[in-house]
């Protein structure tokens, strides 16, 4: 845009900022502009900034190598031996979107589960998500079977999921689709599991929304909240309209009703949609956050961001390309990912001292995903970020993170460990529009800083008053001892 | 109970809102006051209290196959859902609900009963907490510019108003007069608010009486006072705060609005802020909106849009802000009415005193608020509620507006606050409760006839007993921030959950954060006690410690402990297929929390021996206006 010699340059970040430059000349100007546009939307992802960037901290540990999948088995281990390691996709060459290994029932061979992919969509056999230790219960994801509109079945997908049932119990499959949408999947060669060959399993259909409703989603609300309107119907309006809202209680409510069915109704439970990478992560990552204290944590958090989104093959670089401001219509991108840390934040509002890390936590995570300097979110699953070497290129946004300095500024004060299953409410007047992100350009945060400095204040000086007492009446119980010893001499 | 029942039903079952988790069974009790529900289902007995004086409508639902259901719901938004065995029964409480919870005669009302057994001389203490008076002075009132004059001592001048006001110096006894002849039910320009650092003043009054030309020389001359008591403008506002449509309407009943023309220098402006009517309807819609049974985001974010609550809102709060930019950045005074002025003026004329002032920001401050611009100025409390039997066309939550007002204020500014969200669901229960004297009738003068002073107890004194629970624990003090600015953008609008389905606990966040920070801080004060306790023990130690850096690591596990309402009913006892309907979340024990909240309610029969204590303590820190430190 230009106003006489003058030149203004607007920015609009993934991060939904917005930033205006005004440069004198116009020359300059268009210079700086087309600069801006061929870097933003670079062909080659070895072009992008992980590859050239160098850190300049020290790299105490890296993170490439802080959430293997061993170690996680081997704390599955200690509880259960019903479940084996499978190094069946070593070479990404039974399922290209599946990590080298993964767990599932020992009862079940190599062989078996090359013909359980084969009855897969895009070969996402059932794998383990969740083991619930309190009862045994566990959660498993996949994609939908390939049953099309002849009813085709795989005896060995039937062994594969009733291997984790107990004997006489019964499990669910939620369906992240409605009915509807899985019925006419059908004619695509996809489809769903009938209760004529899983008479164990119960179907339940929820209804989560894919792809470009989702997006459309995202650019409406963010239009939304960029609207400098008096109007309060309108701004209501918008808000509506822009369906964000629905999206996060459609995703929390379906979440609920897994952890429910594993931790009230004592059952296992199978989740997938259509290809299970998206709406299915979002389902498995949330029900293992609301049941399962140590993903409240950093690190679990960390680890289940790993596990269920990067290494269970969520494609982050098709979903995260362009955010709220794209103008194209990108056919692959989603704000899947950022949903479901909306969702964390929704119940991390509800829980406040429930939860290790605070929302600047999840916002540097929406951050990353969308541009970063670290690999770890580039690629859109395992198979390509070994093709791209990323280990061996790029530096790990957890090499960062996991650094005492970064960490401090993630810890919310209010933690308090708690064992205990997090049932979130999902009433509509229970859901807020995450203000941390969405408002974030929009009005100024001081005076909430300020409350949150005086937060951290009030209890930071709390844990040192204790801890002077503490000492205090160590101090005087020594003296004591001393006395009574001298006493005795 | 010592109070004899007037009626006891067994068999009662109360439902749950948002369930069809096994209704509670018990015993329904009516007391001279209350309503009293024992649940003799659960393990644990529970009572759920609601005060007849709470009780907005009472509806009798169509036969049920378990009973005669009675719906009662409660002005301060807690909906009670009963079943009643026996249709005579039903129909018994129904009778007598009405009459209790509507009574006729003012002498009926709790607060003439409610006896918290204090002394007469604590009692009267207890009215002389707020004094007005000092709050003038405080703003440098009597000065060269304003004085506080006795000239409606008998309520010659206006009726609404109490003896005392304050207008300009220039204007004589006749100005006064004259332009009460020119004001809707007299009640002529007053001050409200004198910003100290420039001299602007924020005044009040009724609409005049205009109709479509008439003048009144005094009420031009009052105005002119009022302009010329702020030399530092040369302009001052009239602000009406009725959209422009009405203002004109009126002016064919012989009143209106004032006429730029006939008065010199002054600045005209509407703001569009609706009617008692169309804000009792808003409500109305709100609340259906909060009660509605397991809604989709789509019907509740419309229904929150259809209602038009929150625009009502930024109405009010823009008003506001309005008023203390004049004041502050224009350095103009402003006088502000709507029609007659004890509604509007009194929510936009307090809301830019919270702005422009820290002092009402505290305890004390926001009592005198509260005594100054709504009590004393005459809101009509006692028909805006319907505390008594009469016209429901006269109920408006007029208060309720203002009360969110500072509530979305309080979400702006987390620190500015000396008080926390508990104190504003206090006040304004007991705006509805009847149990102190403050809020019954409409005026001043109407309160003196009915002996309130004389014959009942004050409210202040009893929410300053209970300081420690309703603090901000981040309040920052007083001299910490000054003017507020809020945003009113619409997004800067939020629904308030803990007013409006206040008693459906399952909706609330289920940890607490201002629990914990309130325990942090009394644990703060026991810790200190220790420490300075412990040291004296230690009369020989001097220098760091041996053992400090290891104590750290034990820190932790003594923190507090919050309690957690965690329990997984959310989603309990239902099948999951239940819950495929997307509907189940916010149904925790709503009555069990209830009535919690209800005991507090009720009379406390504390002593109140320590009252001078805490009146003097509150005094001493309305002087000092200290910030704090932690």
């Amino acid at each position: 845009r230009f106003v006489g010699s003058l030149g203004t340059v607007i920015i609009k970040c993934k991060d939904l900022r917005i930033i205006q430059l005004d440069i004198p000349g116009m020359e300059e100007c268009l210079n700086i502009a087309s600069s801006i546009e061929a870097l933003s939307t670079l062909d080659s992802v070895t072009l992008m900034y992980p590859f050239f960037y160098r850190p300049m901290f020290e790299i105490i540990e890296d993170g490439w190598r802080s959430f293997l999948p061993d170690q996680e088995f081997e704390l599955l281990s200690s509880v259960t031996d019903e479940w084996r390691l499978s190094c069946i996709n070593k070479e990404f060459s039974v399922c290209p979107s599946y990590p080298p290994v993964v767990i599932v029932p020992k009862s079940i061979d190599d062989e078996a589960l090359r013909k359980v992919a084969m009855f897969r969509h895009g070969s996402r056999f059932p794998v383990l998500s969740y083991y619930h230790k309190k009862n045994g219960m566990v959660m498993m994801r996949s994609s939908q079977p390939l049953t099309g509109t002849n009813g085709r079945r795989c005896k060995e997908d039937e062994k594969l999921i009733n291997a984790t049932l107990r004997p006489g119990k019964r499990g669910y499959i939620i369906d992240t689709r409605s009915l509807n949408v899985a019925q006419q999947a059908r004619a695509k060669g996809g489809g769903f599991e009938q209760e004529a060959h899983y008479p164990q399993w119960r179907r339940i259909h929820k209804c989560i929304e894919r792809f470009n409703i989702l997006q459309e989603s995202l650019i409406k609300l963010v239009e939304a909240c960029n609207d400098q309107s008096h109007n309060m119907d309108r701004w209501l309006s918008k808000l509506e309209a822009s369906n964000w809202l629905t999206h996060i209680k459609e995703i929390l409510t379906a979440a609920c009703l897994a952890a429910q069915c594993i931790d009230r109704e004592g059952a296992s439970v199978l989740v997938h949609g259509t290809e299970g990478t998206d709406s299915t992560l979002q389902v498995t990552s949330l029900a293992q956050i609301i049941l399962d204290p140590r993903c409240r944590t950093i690190r679990g958090f960390e680890s289940l961001v790993v596990r269920e989104w990067l290494q269970a093959g969520h494609p982050f670089q098709q979903r995260c390309a362009q955010s709220a401001y794209s103008n194209s219509k990108q056919k692959w991108e989603a704000p899947v990912f950022l949903l479901f840390l909306d969702c964390v934040w929704q119940i991390l509002r509800q829980f406040p001292c429930s939860f290790e890390f605070n929302e600047q936590f999840l916002i540097m995570l929406f951050e990353h995903a969308y541009a970063s300097q670290f690999g770890t979110f580039l690629g859109n699953n395992e198979n390509e970020r070994f093709k791209l070497k990323l280990p061996q290129k790029t530096m790990s946004l957890w090499s960062w993170v996991n650094t005492s300095e970064e960490l401090s500024k993630f810890q919310n004060p209010l933690f308090e460990a708690n064992s205990l299953v997090i049932w979130p409410s999902v009433a509509p007047q229970s859901l807020q529009l995450w203000e941390g992100v969405f408002l974030r350009w929009n009005r100024p945060s001081k005076f909430l800083d300020e409350a949150h400095e005086e937060m951290i204040s009030i209890i930071k000086y709390n844990k040192e008053l204790q801890a002077k007492v503490n000492a205090l009446r160590r101090q005087l119980a020594e003296m004591e001892t001393d006395d009574r010893m001298q006493e005795n001499l | 109970f010592r109070t004899l029942f007037m009626l006891q039903v067994e068999n009662v079952k109360l439902l749950d809102r948002y369930t069809n988790r096994k209704a509670a069974n018990g015993t329904l009790y009516l007391t001279a006051t209350h309503l009293i529900y024992v649940d003799a289902s659960a393990e644990v007995r529970k009572e759920t209290w609601i005060l007849h004086h709470h009780i907005a409508t009472v509806d009798k639902l169509p036969l049920t196959t378990a009973g005669y259901p009675l719906l009662i719901h409660c002005k301060n938004f807690h909906v009670a859902h009963f079943v009643i065995g026996q249709e005579r029964d039903c129909h018994e409480v129904y009778t007598s609900l009405l009459k209790l919870s509507q009574p006729v005669k003012p002498e009926e009302l709790y607060a003439f009963s409610y006896n918290p057994k204090m002394s007469k001389e604590n009692r009267e203490i207890g009215w002389k907490l707020i004094d007005l008076k000092v709050d003038y002075q405080r703003m440098g009132i009597p000065n060269d510019y304003w004085e506080i004059t006795d000239v409606n001592k008998d309520y010659e001048v206006c009726n609404t108003y109490p003896p005392e006001i304050v207008v300009p110096r220039a204007a004589n006894k006749a100005v006064v007069i004259g332009s009460s002849r020119f004001r809707s039910r007299g009640r002529i320009p007053v001050l409200s608010y004198l910003y100290k650092e420039n001299n602007a003043a924020i005044c009040r009054c009724s609409q005049p009486l205009s109709g479509f030309s008439a003048r009144c020389l005094e009420d031009e001359q009052m105005l002119q006072a009022i302009r010329e008591a702020n030399p530092g403008s040369p302009f001052m506002y009239v602000v009406d705060t009725r959209p422009k449509l009405n203002a004109m309407a009126n002016r064919a009943a012989g009143k209106g609005y004032e006429n730029e023309d006939n008065y010199d220098n002054i600045r005209f402006k509407f703001i569009g802020i609706e009617n008692i009517h169309v804000m009792r309807n808003s409500l109305q819609k709100l609340l259906e909106v909060c009660e509605m049974k397991s809604p989709s985001m789509s019907d509740f974010l419309t229904g929150l849009e259809n209602s038009g609550w929150l625009r009502h809102i930024k109405a009010v709060m823009d008003a506001g802000v309005f008023l203390a930019k004049a004041v502050k950045d224009e350095k103009a005074s402003v006088l502000v009415h709507c029609s007659d002025g004890w509604d509007r003026t009194a929510q936009v004329c307090s809301l830019a005193s919270l702005l422009l002032d820290p002092f009402y920001r505290t305890f004390k401050g926001f009592m005198v608020l509260i005594e100054k611009e709504w009590i004393a100025m005459g809101h009509k409390f006692s028909h805006r509620c319907g505390h008594l039997y009469g016209d429901p066309k006269e109920v408006s939550p007029v208060f309720t507006q203002f009360v969110e007002c500072v509530w979305q204020l309080m979400q702006q500014f987390p620190c500015t606050f000396e008080f926390n969200e508990r104190f504003l669901l206090e006040i304004h229960d007991h705006v509805y409760s009847c149990q102190f004297g403050n809020f019954l009738g409409t005026c001043h003068k109407e309160r003196e006839d009915l002996k309130i002073f004389e014959k009942t107890h004050s409210l202040w004194p009893f929410l300053l007993q209970k300081k420690q629970e309703l603090r901000n624990p981040l309040y920052r003090g007083f001299t910490a921030y000054r003017e507020l600015q809020p945003n009113t953008l619409p997004f800067s609008f939020q629904f308030w959950c803990g007013m409006y389905n206040r008693f459906d606990k399952g909706m609330h966040p289920k940890q607490c954060v201002l629990d914990h920070l309130l325990s942090c801080v009394s644990q703060k004060m026991k810790l200190e006690d220790s420490a300075s306790e412990l040291e004296n023990k230690l009369p020989f130690l001097d220098g760091p410690l041996p053992s400090e850096a290891c104590s750290l690591s034990k820190v932790g596990s003594a923190a507090s402990k919050t309690p957690m309402l965690n329990t997984p009913q959310d989603y309990e006892g239902e099948p999951p297929p239940a819950l495929s309907n997307g509907a189940s979340a916010g149904d925790i024990d709503v009555m069990s929390d209830g009535d919690q909240k209800h005991k507090e309610n009720l009379p406390r029969h504390q002593d109140l021996r320590d009252l001078n204590v805490t009146i003097d303590i509150l005094d001493s820190e309305a002087k000092d206006g200290e910030p704090q430190h932690h």
